[in-house]
């Protein structure tokens, strides 16, 4: 396909001329603009899936749920809007800041930027999956004696990355761990006392 | 984003019968270029094929060819042993772009379908040939500073932005595609385009075709070979300038010389010119000076970029020095 074919479809008046009559009707409170223009025009039985929500089987802190969701909701919009778990923070929302990093399958990711439908069956540890009760987990505790925050917005993403970067093995030098953190951005500038948390943490021993 | 209609392919060869129904469709492998393209409204696909059930993550190693499945992911190459112990240049430069959480979900294929950062390319008020063929191309008079010295034409501008891919091109790769009439093999150096008057073509990869793998040799040369990367700040950016190189040096003569620069053309640009220049020559400070100067003689330079002609030069003798 090339960029030519994909812009004489883009938003616009032929890119949604395949809409089945049948279920148009019962769905055209829903329909966007493009949708109810394209309806004019043609039918076409895959109207169905534009509106429909995909089932999603996703164990979140160790719950599962199962859960109704659109092909296009990220994983960091289905923890904070459906599941209300609003400790990963929405920063660039594109991938650039490291705000929304969370755990999929015990790998660090940037949950803006991966489609809640691709984590189908997978295991997401978000922020408020760490402590222990009241126990905070060793990164939250060590930040807190760190100071290794001011206001505070990027400190989710720093935390579970910060875990990773110990579990990845890149925590052994203080330079390793500037470099094995350069996706997490902190616009407070708090990379000092970040990098000294880490460090604790990982010369510490403790289990992570 | 506008929704879309989501599938999950099981075989290539279903994952190709779904994309070749649709044109408007793409495969989705860790999405962190295309679910952002997708968000600014730079492309809209209709179908999203999802290829992750593919068992296609090997990294391997079969009669002195290195195999990498189009699935691995770039985390996973650049920390392999085989990939350290025989393509130090490749584990380099996966290291050395995007960030920790981007390349463990980030794969081979995805790294290579990737598309410019081209700041016009990602405007979508913007006139862009590559977005939208005919518009013309904003960067030609406008903010040029990350853009093209080599092979640019008045179409396009654009660079491509892959570290991966300027390795590769050093390493004789080889790329195998699978599309509905079977496979074919594409040496990897013919994989990716020059803009010419279809910049909206980054590749050869026919519309009802995907990478299943790379297949690279293990050899010598392979094995000697560096990655400098230039860049903004000191870790996540893409490059300014980048280059990769590989020596085979016997009795004090370079006996094979590979280099390619990243940053600077629309795929990597390799340098043959440059290569046959340093062989049979000392491998010393006034040959790489003198290679280094060939390099950019043909550089053409924008109302911004003028300094990446220098930048080159220091980078190409950096890299040289290090392999």
């Amino acid at each position: 396909m090339t960029d030519k074919e994909e812009e004489k479809i883009l938003p616009g008046d032929s890119r949604r001329d395949f809409l089945k009559q049948g279920s148009l009707y019962t769905a055209l409170a829903l329909a966007p603009v493009q949708l109810l223009k394209a309806a004019d025009q043609k039918a076409d039985e895959r109207f169905a899936s534009f509106l429909e929500q995909m089932p999603l089987n996703i164990t979140v802190n160790g719950t599962p749920h199962t859960l109704k969701v659109e092909p296009r909701v990220t994983l960091l919009d289905l923890l904070r809007e459906q599941l209300e778990l609003t400790g990963t923070k929405k920063g660039c929302d594109h991938g650039q800041c490291g705000a929304c990093t969370v755990h999929v399958d015990g790998v660090r990711v940037n949950s803006c930027l991966s489609l809640a439908v691709m984590n189908e069956g997978k295991k997401v540890t978000t922020i408020e999956g760490l402590a222990n009760g009241d126990d905070l987990h060793p990164m939250q505790a060590a930040f807190i004696k760190h100071d290794g925050f001011q206001c505070g917005y990027c400190t989710p993403g720093q935390i579970m990355s910060g875990i990773s970067c110990i579990k990845e093995g890149h925590a052994e030098t203080k330079n390793s761990i500037r470099e094995y953190m350069s996706g997490n951005i902190c616009r407070c500038g708090a990379y000092p006392n970040i990098v000294d948390a880490i460090d604790e943490v990982k010369k510490g021993g403790f289990t992570i | 984003m506008i929704n879309f209609q989501y599938l999950r392919a099981n075989t290539s060869k279903a994952a190709i019968a779904a994309i070749t129904k649709n044109k408007n469709s793409k495969f989705i492998a860790g999405g962190t270029n295309l679910v952002d393209l997708m968000k600014r409204g730079v492309t809209s696909p209709e179908k999203l094929v999802d290829i992750n059930l593919l068992p296609l993550k090997q990294i391997e190693m079969i009669q002195d060819m290195i195999h990498i499945g189009a699935m691995a992911t770039n985390a996973d190459v650049a920390a392999h042993q085989l990939i350290k112990a025989h393509l130090p240049v490749l584990s380099m430069a996966l290291s050395a772009g995007a960030s920790p959480q981007l390349r463990n979900v980030a794969t081979v294929g995805g790294n290579m379908m990737q598309r410019t950062r081209c700041g016009y390319f990602y405007d979508t008020e913007m006139p862009c040939n590559k977005r939208q063929p005919g518009t013309g191309c904003g960067a030609l008079q406008g903010y040029s500073r990350m853009h093209a010295i080599f092979g640019a034409s008045e179409s396009c501008i654009a660079v491509h932005p892959s570290d991966m891919c300027v390795a590769l091109a050093i390493l004789d790769a080889t790329v195998v595609l699978a599309g509905s009439k079977g496979e074919r093999k594409l040496k990897f150096t013919d994989f990716h385009r020059l803009p010419g008057s279809t910049p909206e073509k980054d590749n050869n990869l026919k519309a009802d075709e995907m990478i299943i793998r790379l297949e690279i040799p293990v050899n010598k040369v392979n094995q000697q070979s560096n990655y400098v990367k230039v860049r903004d700040r000191a870790s996540y950016a893409f490059a300014l300038v980048s280059v990769a190189s590989s020596l085979n040096v016997t009795d004090n003569k370079i006996t094979e010389a590979r280099i390619a620069m990243g940053g600077v053309a629309h795929k990597p640009w390799r340098l043959a010119e440059v290569e046959a220049f340093l062989v049979g020559k000392s491998p010393n400070p006034e040959v790489f000076a003198a290679a280094a100067t060939l390099a950019v003689k043909n550089a053409r330079t924008y109302k911004d970029n003028g300094f990446k002609v220098k930048l080159s030069s220091n980078t190409i003798i950096e890299a040289l020095k290090g392999v």
